[in-house]
């Protein structure tokens, strides 16, 4: 094996494709070749950096020389300069929007400082689509660990133990959920990794499975030893194709070398993996609606109980875990659960990824420790608010989460935290909105959205969503009455005490939260017939007089 | 995959091309200045050389790392090793030769090639 | 030993059964919980439990939020409340919420006054919708002789959907679209007209609205009963009479038989005959085929074809096995043949000016009658159906007070009818009608003892073995399309040891037809309309089909032999293989 000097890691992640990473590669590629450096320097593609503000993004190691927005233009000058000369060039360099100054390392961004990588650990270090750069990374060491020295009752108590809960919004604990699907004794079980991600703007479940897909194999195996279960499937949205594609590719890898299939490190496990495709449908997140989905069934939830873990899959004790949960269970077994519970807060321990997105300086995927600040995401992480407006909400937890306001930055984030705030995690979706964004429009926006996704099935969801909508609606038109601010709420709670699913039962969370922190705003376009942003059309635009 | 050692065995052969990757605060670094005048008085061949010893050599906390000028062109092709918590050593007129030579006595063993060295080191 | 929990509900406590439902408690506890989309016939295995209508909220302590009485089980020290303003206004809301997107056309609905949806409003006392708002318009779904589809009626109870798929295993309906877009309907949202659809009717059978109905044919019946021109003939299938009476406030399983024949009289008809007297000469020509068919070898098991949303259930989904049922007509179609050319000769009546109405429990039979190649000489053999339902709304609208009339005969000669024919009107009754008079055939003895305990009863597939001549012979029942797959998949695997399967597409079989009196999701509706036809079997005088004087008479002086010639051409058809959709 050929050992490089220098290797250029150029993202190629959706987000930096889809800029021409692809471009970028091929271009430095033929550059390194015409020079004749093509065997001291390596071009590798890894998985997302997280930093798509920026992209494409090329770090160059092991001098640790971060570039962002490099077009395949700029492949010329690199090899030209950083290779040949060994010298930097200076304008591809990140220039930190708050200190204005360029910065060298990925380490001394602040985008990057308080980030903690966990669950993406993996993303921009390694070659996805190569299963030796996982290896070399420590990768499936936690599996072959678990399979040779752990019975499954052991491994069960590791992850309680660990502290880590469901990452994809409902925070069950993960141990919990696997002991529960350990103790239905069953000759078939099932290990169901939930993909679907359907958040809009959230995209961490497709960066991990595009930058570090191996990560997410191995801990559906170690799950599958645990529960006793020899068979998983990956639902994962058909529009996920490079998410498809190197899962493809790291599952052949892996049974290649036989960390999939029979007999797993001579013990008496098999386990191997399948796809399953789903449409993209918001609801088919939920479990039961997933596990429909993959039986080839209409996507719409059953009423639980009975839960997955006694009847899932074909009616068999089935344990669905989320993206990003599996991606944190290798370092949990290989680092230890005081480890990982070292890390976060009293009762979400480890760390989570956000989407961080709106009106922020830094676009990209945040991964920090649970209890992490908002304004410190926010304003460090994320360079704070666009064009140096003011900060007037920030959306958590995706279409069903709710808005948190300026007083609320210094809480730290954790599950039950943002619960409190009539908030919640979600996946990880986290909207920055600015003084120019009119919550009820926001709050209009989010409800279309979940009252186009809803599965249609229960009554509060199908019919009473589109009745807040059209309350919504009514008031953006300057229509509304300060009794349909009541009628919302009423409205508003019923759903969410009487619906079937987790859709229904947080879509009106937007709607309530925005009531309840920015009632004067919704006041004066009821009795003022005016939206103070400016956004509501037909409406007059102006300064709502400071009544406090 | 039948055990615990065959995984690992793939994972050493592995890690050796991930090391210049993963490079952190604690290892050894060797800056070859690349400029043109150390280019021209044959700073690549070092370069070449040097990476061939480490690799020989399975030498895991060791990078090497190319940059400008170091400024003493009269010396060049230039070397520096910076030792983690020890002063930065600069050599001067590194053949390849004298680059290998430089892994195996002071990175190995931590003897300074003191007739080697031209100058103090900037950074 | 069965395991029980102690739970409170509105502070009453009761020890129920562990896998009971909150629901299943509340009715233990005496505690009312208003339901809509939840229906339970435990022996039809058709449990509708989407908790789809959130009707039945209720606070459960500490859970978060509201429980749907009808899908959470119970478990111990549960602390249920159904009587709290939240789960009160929770459940007000949702059938607010409903009625915001359903039409209120009550006055001329088909369903009004027998609208669970309707009912459910009464009973919470909803004066006022607060939540209206935008309706959906979907077009009507007529394109069949049997079903009418009106979506905008659906509540999204999913009833048909469980009845469709998880009972008949049709698959025809599904929800469609989402969000509030949502429908039932056939994939792609076909018209019915173009699906495989059997038109069993069970969809019909178990909507709490108008969202399924059968095609309204009674305005064709008055036409034809007021047109001086036409000489109208109607007859009754044996499961009308067991069931009628409900319609009338009578209790299930009121045997009103002569009240019907006086009823339909009054109506104006000419003839009032009895599709029994059909279901004779069914037997007979039946039995015969049975006989030649295990004298020459021919094929077995031999399958019963009276029912037509089973033959259109063969033909769609077993095409392979078309030649597996009998070739016989059904009753009703027999009835009317017999009636279009043995009776229009015999009285000298045009057949060509007949119209014969056949009453059935039946929403396929509409579709049946409409099978082209069931027509003898370019004129239908039946020509309106209408099902059980439909006369009752004739009846109340002709003013006829079906309680008070007096006992009346079917007129003569084809209202004559046996024991062995009434019970065509249950599940088990076609095949044990049939045994007894192969039995007799074939051993030439006289049967003492005419009831087959062993052919009867409610579970979903039964077999029974008759010894005849030293032979076993094997009997299988099977009583709704779920239960038939099955029978039908061990025929195709070759794994079958039947000689003979009786299928009804009905759970229950015609007493449970799709055309009948609502049942209202109460099972024993339909046991005591099977006991009842059990009942006026033992009635009858006469109880074996090849002893019906008329019906010997007519092969005497009309037909010839059984199975022969001429029947072969009146009484017989053939099944074809149908694409499936």
């Amino acid at each position: 094996m050929k050992n490089s000097r220098l290797h250029m890691l150029v993202c190629g992640g959706t987000g930096c494709e889809s800029q021409d990473s692809n471009k970028l590669v091929n271009a430095l590629n033929l550059v390194l070749d015409k020079y004749g450096y093509k065997d001291e320097v390596e071009v590798i593609k890894t998985g997302c950096f997280g930093f798509c503000e920026k992209g494409p993004i090329i770090k160059v190691q092991p001098d640790d020389i971060f570039y962002v927005e490099v077009k395949p233009k700029d492949a010329k000058r690199i090899v030209e300069e950083h290779v040949i000369k060994g010298r930097k060039v200076e304008d591809l360099l990140y220039n930190e929007p708050v200190k204005k100054e360029k910065v060298e390392r990925q380490h001394d961004m602040s985008f990057y400082k308080k980030q903690v990588r966990i669950a993406l650990r993996n993303c921009g270090l390694i070659n996805p689509e190569n299963i030796e750069e996982y290896i070399a990374v420590d990768g499936y060491l936690a599996l072959g660990n678990v399979l040779t020295t752990m019975t499954p009752m052991e491994v069960i108590e590791l992850v309680k133990e660990s502290g880590l809960r469901g990452r994809g919004g409902g925070g069950f604990p993960t141990g919990y959920k696997w002991e529960l699907t350990y103790q239905n004794k069953n000759d078939l079980k099932f290990i169901i990794c939930n993909a679907d991600e359907g958040d809009p703007g959230a995209f961490m479940d497709r960066s991990i499975l595009e930058g570090d897909p191996h990560s997410v194999l191995e801990a559906m195996a170690i799950a599958g030893y645990a529960i006793g279960a020899e068979k998983g499937y990956i639902y994962i949205r058909a529009e996920y194709p490079l998410a498809i594609h190197r899962l493809n590719i790291a599952i052949s890898q892996a049974r290649e070398l036989g960390l999939l299939g029979t007999r797993l490190f001579d013990t008496d496990f098999n386990f191997d993996i399948e796809l399953k495709y789903g449409a993209g449908a918001f609801v088919c997140g939920e479990e039961t609606a997933l596990i429909n989905s993959v039986e080839g069934g209409r996507g719409e939830p059953n009423a639980k109980p009975p839960f997955p873990a006694e009847s899932g899959l074909w009616n068999r004790p089935s344990c669905v875990n989320n993206v990003e949960t599996f991606a944190n269970i290798p370092p949990i077994i290989l680092k230890g659960p005081k480890w990982f519970s070292g890390i976060g807060t009293e009762k979400s321990k480890g760390t989570k990824v956000f989407a961080l997105a709106g009106k922020v300086n830094n676009v990209g995927l945040v991964e920090v420790p649970m209890g992490t600040k908002l304004r410190d995401i926010i304003y460090e992480i994320g360079g704070g608010v666009r064009d140096n407006l003011k900060l007037k909400a920030v959306q958590t937890g995706g279409p069903s989460g709710g808005c948190i306001t300026e007083e609320e930055l210094d809480i730290p984030i954790d599950y039950d935290s943002l619960k409190s705030i009539g908030s919640m995690m979600g996946s990880g979706g986290m909207i920055v909105m600015d003084e120019k964004d009119c919550m009820v429009n926001i709050s209009k926006f989010y409800l279309e959205f979940t009252e186009e996704e809803s599965c249609g099935k229960c009554t509060p969801c199908r019919i009473g969503n589109k009745r807040l909508h059209e309350i919504l609606t009514k008031i953006t038109n300057g229509e509304g009455t300060e009794e349909d601010l009541e009628r919302l709420v009423t409205l508003g709670d019923m759903i969410k005490d009487s619906s079937l699913c987790g859709l229904g039962q947080t879509s009106p969370n937007p709607v309530l939260s925005t009531l309840k922190h920015f009632r004067e705003e919704y006041l004066e376009h009821v009795v003022n017939k005016n939206c103070p942003a400016g956004v509501c059309k037909g409406l007059s635009k102006k300064k709502p007089v400071n009544k406090q | 995959m039948k055990s615990l050692e065959e995984l690992k065995a793939i994972r050493e052969k592995a890690m050796k091309k991930l090391n210049v990757r993963t490079a952190g605060e604690e290892e050894i670094k060797i800056l070859v200045g690349m400029g043109t005048c150390g280019i021209s008085a044959g700073a690549r061949e070092t370069l070449t050389a040097m990476v061939e010893e480490i690799n020989n050599r399975n030498l895991q906390n060791v990078v090497i790392s190319q940059v400008g000028c170091l400024g003493n062109c009269f010396g060049e092709p230039i070397v520096q090793v910076n030792i983690p918590n020890q002063k930065s050593i600069l050599y001067g007129k590194v053949t390849p030769a004298k680059g290998k030579k430089i892994i195996e006595k002071h990175i190995l063993n931590g003897e300074i090639l003191e007739d080697l060295i031209i100058g103090e080191a900037f950074h | 030993m069965k395991d029980y929990v102690k739970v409170s509900i509105n502070d009453k406590e009761v020890t129920v059964p562990r896998e009971y439902t909150i629901l299943n408690a509340a009715v233990e506890a005496g505690v009312k919980i208003p339901t809509l989309c939840h229906l339970d016939l435990h022996d039809m295995k058709m449990v509708n439990r989407t908790a789809s209508c959130r009707v039945c909220m209720v606070e459960v302590k500490d859970r978060p939020n509201l429980a749907p009485a009808c899908a959470t089980p119970v478990n111990d020290g549960m602390i249920i409340r159904t009587d709290t303003m939240r789960a009160i206004t929770a459940r007000r809301m949702s059938v607010e919420l409903l009625l915001s997107n359903h039409p209120t056309d009550c006055l001329i609905c088909p369903r009004n006054r027998r609208c669970e949806l309707q009912a459910l409003a009464q009973e919470l006392s909803i004066r006022e919708i607060s939540y209206s708002g935008q309706m959906n318009e979907f077009h009507i779904d007529s394109s069949s002789q049997a079903v009418v589809k009106h979506q905008n009626k659906c509540i999204l109870c999913r009833r048909c959907e469980t009845a469709c798929n998880e009972v008949q295993t049709c698959g025809i309906l599904s929800a469609l679209n989402r969000g509030f877009e949502t429908i039932v309907g056939p994939a792609f949202n076909l018209p019915m007209v173009e699906t495989s659809c059997t038109y069993c009717g069970q969809c019909v059978a178990v909507c709490p609205t108008a969202a399924l109905t059968e095609v309204n044919h009674v305005p064709k019946v008055w036409e034809a009963l007021r047109d001086p021109e036409r000489y109208v003939v109607v007859q009754t299938a044996p499961a009308i009479r067991v069931a009628i009476g409900e319609l009338f406030g009578m209790e299930p399983g009121t045997i009103v038989t002569g009240k019907l024949a006086a009823a339909l009289r009054r109506l104006g008809f000419n003839q009032v005959f009895d599709t029994d007297f059909g279901a004779d000469v069914t037997i007979i020509e039946e039995a015969k085929e049975f006989i030649h068919r295990i004298e020459n070898g021919g094929k077995l098991p031999m399958l019963t074809s009276c029912c037509p949303a089973w033959v259109s259930f063969i033909e769609h989904q077993f095409p392979d096995l078309v030649d597996v049922p009998s070739t016989c007509k059904s009753p009703h179609i027999m009835t009317g043949t017999i009636i279009k050319t043995y009776f229009a000769e015999k009285n000298n009546i045009d057949p060509s000016k007949i119209t014969v109405v056949s009453i059935m429990p039946c929403v396929a039979k509409k579709a049946e009658a409409a099978r082209t190649e069931l027509s003898i000489d370019e004129h239908d053999n039946v020509d309106i159906v209408i099902t059980t339902r439909e006369l009752g709304d004739m009846l109340k609208e002709a003013g006829i007070d079906f309680d008070k009339l007096p006992d009346e005969d079917y007129d003569h000669p084809l209202g004559e009818s046996t024991g062995a024919s009434v019970i065509f009107g249950t599940t088990g009754g076609v095949i044990e009608a049939a045994i007894r008079t192969v039995y007799e055939w074939m051993t030439e003895k006289e049967l003492e003892d005419v009831e087959f305990h062993d052919l009867r009863g409610f579970k979903g597939i039964r077999e029974a073995v008759v010894p005849i001549n030293g032979e076993d012979i094997r009997i299988g029942i099977a009583h709704g399309l779920g239960n038939a797959r099955h029978l039908l998949e061990e025929i195709r695997s070759g794994k079958s040891h039947y000689h003979a399967i009786e299928i009804m597409a009905c759970p229950g079989g015609c007493i449970g037809g799709g055309g009948q009196p609502y049942h209202w999701g109460n099972e024993e509706v339909v046991k005591k309309r099977q006991q009842a036809i059990y009942q006026e079997d033992r009635n009858k005088k006469v109880r074996k089909s090849h002893e019906n004087t008329e019906v010997l008479k007519m092969y005497e002086n009309y037909l010839g032999e059984p199975y022969g010639e001429l029947a072969h051409k009146l009484l017989h058809t053939k099944f074809e293989a149908k694409e499936r959709i």
